[in-house]
C-alpha cells in the first residue's frame, strides 16, 4: 500500500455545553470521539451515517478547520496538529472543500473569474490578472464549462452547473486532497451522475484523494474506494467499500443498509 | 372500482408579468381507496404545483385559478367556492409537506396546533379536543402524548416532527392523502420508519395517498401507479411494476441509466445528456427531444400524445417512437437493448 496521504488517530472533538452568568461548564458534546482513518494517495474514502453523528465534524477537525480535543494528525507525514497557523496556511492550498449547497458556497457579489481566481492570488500561484485569467480558464475547461462564462455571476447557472464551479473553486489549487461535504446530495438524479462523473474524471487525471461524506450508500459504494461508518463520534464499521456492501459486519450498518428503500417486483 | 378522486385535463399557469407559463400541462390520473400514486419527476417539473393546485392553495397571484376538473363525490372541486372548499381542504383532503419545521408554527405548542384542527373540523373543544389530540398523537406512535401536547416543535426531532404533521393531517380521517416529499428532509432509518407508519395508517383507513417523491427507491417502496413528470407533463403512467421494470419512454430510461447502483460497483455513470429547459426556452414538440438520445425529425414538431403500451395495464408513453413505423421501431430497438442493461 501507497504511503498514505492523510493519516488521522484518535481523533477527539468535545464541545463543551455552558451553563449560567458565569458560564461554567457543566458538561461536554463528544462529537468526535476518537476516531482513527487514513487515505492513501489517490483513493476515496466514503463516510457515511445520520445526520448529527460528526461526520462534518470529523472531516472538519481532520484538517483543522476545527480545532481537535486530541488526537494526531498527518499530512504528507507532516504533523498537522503541531504545525502553527502560519504554517497550516502554506498546507491549506493542498487540501479544499466543496459543500453541500454550491451557491450559498459560492460569493454572489463575484464573478466567476474572482470566485476561482481569489485563492489564486491568495496563495500567490498568479502573479498578474492575465495569468489569473488563464488558468481560471483552464479551470472551467476542466469542469466543462465554457471559458465565456468567466465574467457572470453564480446566480445565473443552474445547481448542477454552480456545483460545477464550486469544484473547480477546489481544484484550481491543483490540491491533493478534496473533502466533498455531502457535494452531491442537493441534486438531481440526472444532474447527480454528471457531477458524479466529473468527480470520478477529475480524480483519474489530477490523481486526487476524495473524503467523500454522504447519507446516500448508493453514491458511496459507486465512489469510495474505503467506507468509514459514522455512529455517534465513533466509527463503528470501517473497510473496503465491496466487503462492507457484500458483508456488513456491524449491526448498526445493517440496519443502515436495510433501511434504503429497493427496487424489487410486486407481482 | 370507482376513483375517489378524478383528476381530468388539469392546468395550472402562472402569469408573471407579461408571460404566462404552464407548470401543470393537462394531467390526468385517478386516486383509488387504499391505492397510492406516486409523482414522481425531478426538481422543477411540477409535482407540488399539481399537489398545490388540488389543494387550490397556489396565491393568486401569480397562479391563475387552475383549469380542469377534479372530481371528489361528483362535485367539482375547482368550481367550488372558498368557503366550500374549506370545509374539505383538511377535512377530506389532507396534505403533508416535505419540511416539518418551517410548517409547524414554532410559536405554538403542537398541542395548541392540534386542538386547531378539532375546532375547525370536528367540532371539539377543551378537554374532548385535547384528548383527540393526544389519540393522534398515539396513533403515529408517539409515545406519552398527554405531555408532549405542550412541546414547541423546535423540542422535537425531525421525524417527530414529521409525525405529528402526519397526526395532524390524519386527524379528520381524510379520504385522500397527498404527501409532498414526505421524508426527504429525513435520514435513512428515519425514513423508513416514516414510510412504514403511512403505510400502515392507510391499511387501517383505506384512503388514497397521493405520494409526491424524486426518490425512485421511496416510490417502489410505496406505490401502486406511478406517473412520471418531465417540464409539466406526465410522460409515462403505469403500474409500478411497469415503471420500474418496462419503462418506455426515454426519459424514465435515463432516469434509471444515472442512478449510482446499491447493487454493484459500476463504472461510469450514464447521466441524461443536457439540461431541463427552463419556461422561457421550451422546445417544440416532445419537450425531450433535445436531449433524447433516439430523436427523430417528427419529435421536433408535432405535438406528441399518449402512446398505449400496455392496454389492459393503462401503461401510456408520450413518446412517438411506440407510433409503430419502421423508424420508430428501429429506434424503439436500441431503446429495449439500453433497457437490458438496467
Amino acid at each position: 500500500m501507497t504511503e498514505p496521504l492523510l493519516e488521522v488517530k484518535g481523533l477527539k472533538k468535545y464541545f463543551p455545553i455552558y451553563k449560567g452568568l458565569f458560564r461554567k461548564e457543566i458538561g461536554v458534546i463528544k462529537a468526535v470521539d476518537g476516531i482513527d482513518f487514513n487515505i492513501p494517495q489517490g483513493h476515496v474514502l466514503g463516510m457515511v451515517g445520520e445526520s448529527g453523528c460528526g461526520k462534518s465534524t470529523a472531516a472538519r477537525t481532520a484538517i483543522r478547520l476545527i480545532e481537535p480535543t486530541a488526537g494526531s494528525i498527518s499530512f504528507m507525514g507532516k504533523s498537522l496538529t503541531a504545525m502553527s497557523r502560519k504554517e497550516l496556511k502554506s498546507v491549506r492550498k493542498d487540501i479544499q472543500m466543496v459543500f453541500q449547497d454550491p451557491y450559498a458556497s459560492l460569493n454572489p457579489r463575484k464573478t466567476i473569474r474572482e470566485n476561482i481566481g481569489e485563492a489564486l492570488i491568495f496563495h500567490q500561484l498568479v502573479s498578474s490578472y492575465e495569468e489569473q485569467g488563464e488558468r481560471v480558464a483552464e479551470v472551467l475547461h476542466k469542469i466543462g464549462l465554457s471559458p465565456d462564462v468567466m465574467n457572470r455571476y453564480p446566480h445565473e447557472f443552474s445547481g448542477g452547473q454552480q456545483q460545477r464551479i464550486c469544484i473547480g473553486r477546489a481544484i484550481s489549487l491543483n490540491p491533493k486532497l478534496i473533502i466533498c461535504d455531502e457535494a452531491v446530495s442537493s441534486l438531481d438524479v440526472s444532474i447527480q451522475a454528471q457531477i458524479l462523473n466529473l468527480l470520478h474524471e477529475l480524480k483519474e487525471t489530477l490523481n486526487l484523494s476524495y473524503l467523500f461524506i454522504s447519507h446516500d450508500l448508493a453514491v458511496i459504494r459507486h465512489l469510495a474506494d474505503q467506507v468509514a461508518v459514522l455512529y455517534y463520534g465513533k466509527i463503528v464499521e470501517y473497510r473496503p467499500t465491496e466487503e462492507l456492501f457484500q458483508n456488513p459486519q456491524n449491526e448498526y450498518t445493517r440496519t443502515l443498509l436495510a433501511a434504503i428503500p429497493k427496487m424489487k417486483r410486486k407481482k | 372500482m370507482e376513483p375517489i378522486l378524478k383528476v381530468r385535463n388539469l392546468k395550472t399557469r402562472l402569469k408573471i408579468g407579461n408571460d404566462i407559463w404552464t407548470v401543470v400541462d393537462n394531467l390526468n390520473f385517478d386516486l383509488f381507496h387504499g391505492k397510492t400514486l406516486a409523482l414522481v419527476g425531478e426538481s422543477g417539473c411540477g409535482k407540488s404545483m399539481t399537489a398545490l393546485s388540488l389543494m387550490r392553495i397556489l396565491p393568486n397571484p401569480p397562479a391563475l385559478p387552475p383549469e380542469g376538473e377534479v372530481i371528489y363525490q361528483g362535485t367539482n372541486l375547482l368550481a367550488l367556492s372558498e368557503k366550500e372548499m374549506r370545509k374539505i381542504r383538511g377535512a377530506k383532503i389532507a396534505m403533508i409537506f416535505q419540511d416539518p419545521m418551517s410548517s409547524l408554527n414554532p410559536v405554538y405548542t403542537i398541542g395548541n396546533q392540534l386542538v386547531e384542527v378539532a375546532e375547525l373540523h370536528l367540532d371539539l373543544y377543551g378537554t374532548d379536543a385535547l384528548n383527540k389530540a393526544a389519540e393522534v398523537l398515539t396513533n403515529v406512535g408517539i409515545t406519552n402524548a398527554k405531555q408532549r401536547l405542550n412541546d414547541y416543535p423546535h423540542q422535537l426531532s425531525g421525524g417527530l416532527k414529521q409525525r405529528v404533521m402526519i397526526a395532524m393531517a390524519l386527524m379528520c380521517e381524510p379520504d385522500v392523502l397527498i404527501a409532498d416529499e414526505p421524508t426527504t428532509a429525513l435520514d435513512v432509518t428515519v425514513q423508513a420508519q416514516v414510510l412504514k407508519l403511512i403505510r400502515e395508517l392507510q391499511e387501517k383507513s383505506g384512503m388514497a395517498l397521493l405520494l409526491i417523491t424524486h426518490d425512485m427507491g421511496v416510490v417502489s417502496e410505496m406505490a401502486d401507479d406511478v406517473i412520471v413528470m418531465y417540464t409539466a407533463q406526465g410522460v409515462e403512467k403505469g403500474n409500478a411494476d411497469d415503471i420500474f421494470f418496462e419503462c418506455a419512454h426515454p426519459y424514465t430510461v435515463g432516469l434509471f441509466q444515472s442512478r449510482p447502483s446499491l447493487q454493484q460497483q459500476r463504472g461510469k455513470l450514464q447521466p441524461i445528456p443536457g439540461q431541463v429547459p427552463t419556461f422561457q426556452h421550451m422546445p417544440s414538440g416532445c419537450r425531450f427531444h433535445p436531449r433524447c438520445p433516439y430523436v427523430m425529425e417528427k419529435c421536433k414538431k408535432e405535438v406528441i400524445p399518449d402512446f398505449i403500451i400496455l392496454e389492459q395495464q393503462n401503461h401510456t408513453a408520450k413518446c412517438v417512437l411506440y407510433d409503430g413505423t419502421e423508424e420508430s421501431e428501429l429506434n424503439l430497438t436500441r431503446l429495449n437493448k439500453v433497457k437490458e442493461t438496467l
